[in-house]
């Protein structure tokens, strides 16, 4: 069946879908509606789960942590300054190995106060061990939120998982989305089986005092899970491709093949790339897109061409882009823009303007400062 | 071929409502491209709101803010003494206005469409607090103006939303369809 619907609606239609068993949620904008239509859920009796209505997003992390310690399957949505106060309980979650699985979308960090999107709330958590996707489309939305269950669940990685969306510019926008039945998604998601879980019949610890060498090997293992991510994220977007049509990976690519250039970006600036791609061809140019879907584990063997031109809808002050200092010094002539922050509009003529000024061999603050 | 339109109305008018209706007809009617969104901001009851449709055959990419439109739809005249509704306006493109007034009384240099939203509203008891809310008409009469969304796929965009009020709606979106002058 397909809906029109805006992606905070779709993230909570696939959260439901997925049978978590429990919520525990905090409101911010512009998340709000995504834990409102899941409380709906519950009330009307259309989802079993226990929902939590915490007084904080720290406790909502807290909560969805401890749950998962019991096999819970769960879930949580934040944005922005919801997500900063997470900070301490996502390394916690990480470094427990366990499988939280939560939507972000994607807001500017004040002050100056702003709710409109860019990718430093995300980005900023990119050591905490979380598995991190970023989605151009109400459909992505949908569909990622099914895989990182299995993706986070799956016995070889067990690690949270994060999907990210650009705040307005995906959370309140009607697009079509197709929605499987209830039934498939549960062959494609079968039941959390934890490794071992919390129990008061059957008494364990854990997170305890740890001396230094298993505490080395616990960050070595966690290492490993994200290495290995990398092939299982692969494998389960391309079995969900099979059974929904939709195949998902950890970079994708568009029109590269013959490219002098290609463009790097993610969320919806990858949506509005393949449009300047396209204006671009048409024009002669020969340009393509890497859509970056994974920021963690971070693709770097996918991100390589001759001339590479890297938006970052996001800044590491001191440093520069993040996207592009993730990507610098892989042997590629790279040319890096800082863009949209604070929910600049950034349209595709934008983008292709990026692309004449790389040409000249141009960079830096699109559109204030570039030299 | 992408359609872009902008609802100028006042918070509370449903101007959101109605780009949300156009675009679920839109894809009923075969289009595969479909968005609707709010003016990425804080609204008000009574202070003006924009809000945004696209319509295309294909699959839709394009996520940036609609400055060009094709078409604009002017849910309460009164806020054209504020706002520059024309700002962007392609130069082949449509404004839709609700008004009593006849296309040919109005002074601007586009093609105008006009339909009496408030006086249909009024007549099929679509009231909140009192006052007339248009939205719905006013979707009625932009399905006569696009191509390729059917009316009947705009009534059950209408059921899906509204449920049992969808009736009177409905019926205000058909006689709004009819009464459009172009």
């Amino acid at each position: 069946m397909i809906i029109v619907d805006t992606a905070n609606h779709i993230a909570a239609l696939a959260a439901k879908m997925a049978k978590p068993h429990v919520i525990a949620a905090y409101p911010i904008t512009p998340q709000t509606t995504i834990v409102e239509r899941l409380a709906e859920y519950v009330e009307k009796g259309e989802l079993n789960a226990e929902y939590i209505r915490v007084e904080s997003e720290h406790s909502a992390m807290a909560a969805c942590i401890a749950a998962a310690a019991t096999g819970a399957r769960t879930f949580t949505a934040t944005s922005s300054h919801g997500l900063l106060l997470m900070h301490e309980m996502l390394h916690w979650a990480g470094l427990a190995r366990l499988p939280v699985v939560m939507v972000n979308v994607n807001r500017a960090i004040g002050p100056g106060w702003n709710i409109w999107s860019d990718l430093n709330d995300s980005l900023a958590q990119r050591d905490t061990g979380w598995i991190q996707f970023y989605a151009s489309s109400n459909q992505e939305v949908f569909d990622s939120v099914i895989q990182a269950y299995k993706i986070a669940e799956n016995e070889e990685i067990l690690l949270p998982a994060m999907v990210s969306y650009d705040g307005f510019i995906l959370s309140h926008t009607s697009m079509p989305v197709e929605v499987p039945e209830q039934s498939k998604i549960d062959e494609f998601l079968p039941d959390f089986k934890p490794g071992w879980i919390l129990d008061v019949e059957n008494p364990i610890t854990h997170g305890n005092i740890v001396p230094p060498e298993p505490y080395m090997e616990i960050r070595y293992s966690m290492q490993k899970a994200m290495e290995k991510a990398k092939k299982v994220i692969e494998e389960i977007g391309e079995e969900y491709g099979k059974k929904f049509g939709r195949e998902y990976g950890l970079v994708e690519e568009y029109r590269c093949e013959d490219a002098d250039y290609v463009i790097v970006a993610m969320a919806a600036m990858a949506a509005e790339a393949k449009v300047a791609v396209d204006e671009l061809r048409q024009k002669g140019e020969k340009v393509g897109l890497l859509k970056l879907r994974t920021f963690r584990p971070f693709p770097h063997e996918r991100l390589k061409h001759d001339k590479m031109i890297v938006i970052d809808r996001d800044i590491c002050p001191g440093l520069g882009g993040i996207v592009y200092n993730e990507i610098k010094g892989n042997g590629s002539e790279i040319y890096g823009f800082i863009a949209g922050l604070g929910g600049v509009d950034v349209s595709y003529k934008d983008i292709e303007r990026m692309y004449e000024l790389a040409k000249e061999g141009k960079e830096g603050w699109y559109p204030t400062e570039v030299k | 071929m992408l359609k872009e339109i902008i609802f100028y109305g006042r918070g509370g008018q449903g101007a959101v409502t109605a780009a949300n209706l156009i675009a679920s007809a839109a894809l009923k009617s075969g289009n595969k491209g479909v968005q609707a969104f709010p003016f990425f901001g804080a609204e008000r009851r009574g202070a003006p709101v924009k809000a945004f449709a696209r319509i295309s055959d294909e699959e839709i990419f394009v996520r940036s803010q609609i400055k060009e439109p094709d078409i604009v739809v002017i849910l309460d005249t009164g806020i054209m003494d504020a706002i520059d509704v024309t700002q962007g306006l392609k130069e082949d493109g449509i404004i839709l206005m609700n008004t009593n007034r006849k296309p040919e009384e109005i002074s601007l240099p586009y093609k105008v469409a006009t339909v009496d939203a408030t006086s249909i509203a009024i007549k099929n008891e679509i009231l909140v607090g009192g006052i007339p809310v248009v939205n719905t008409p006013m979707t009625g009469a932009l399905v006569r103006i696009l191509d390729g969304i059917k009316l009947e796929a705009l009534k059950e965009a209408m059921v899906e939303r509204f449920g049992k009020n969808a009736d009177k709606n409905a019926k205000a979106a058909e006689e709004a369809y009819k009464a459009v002058i172009i």
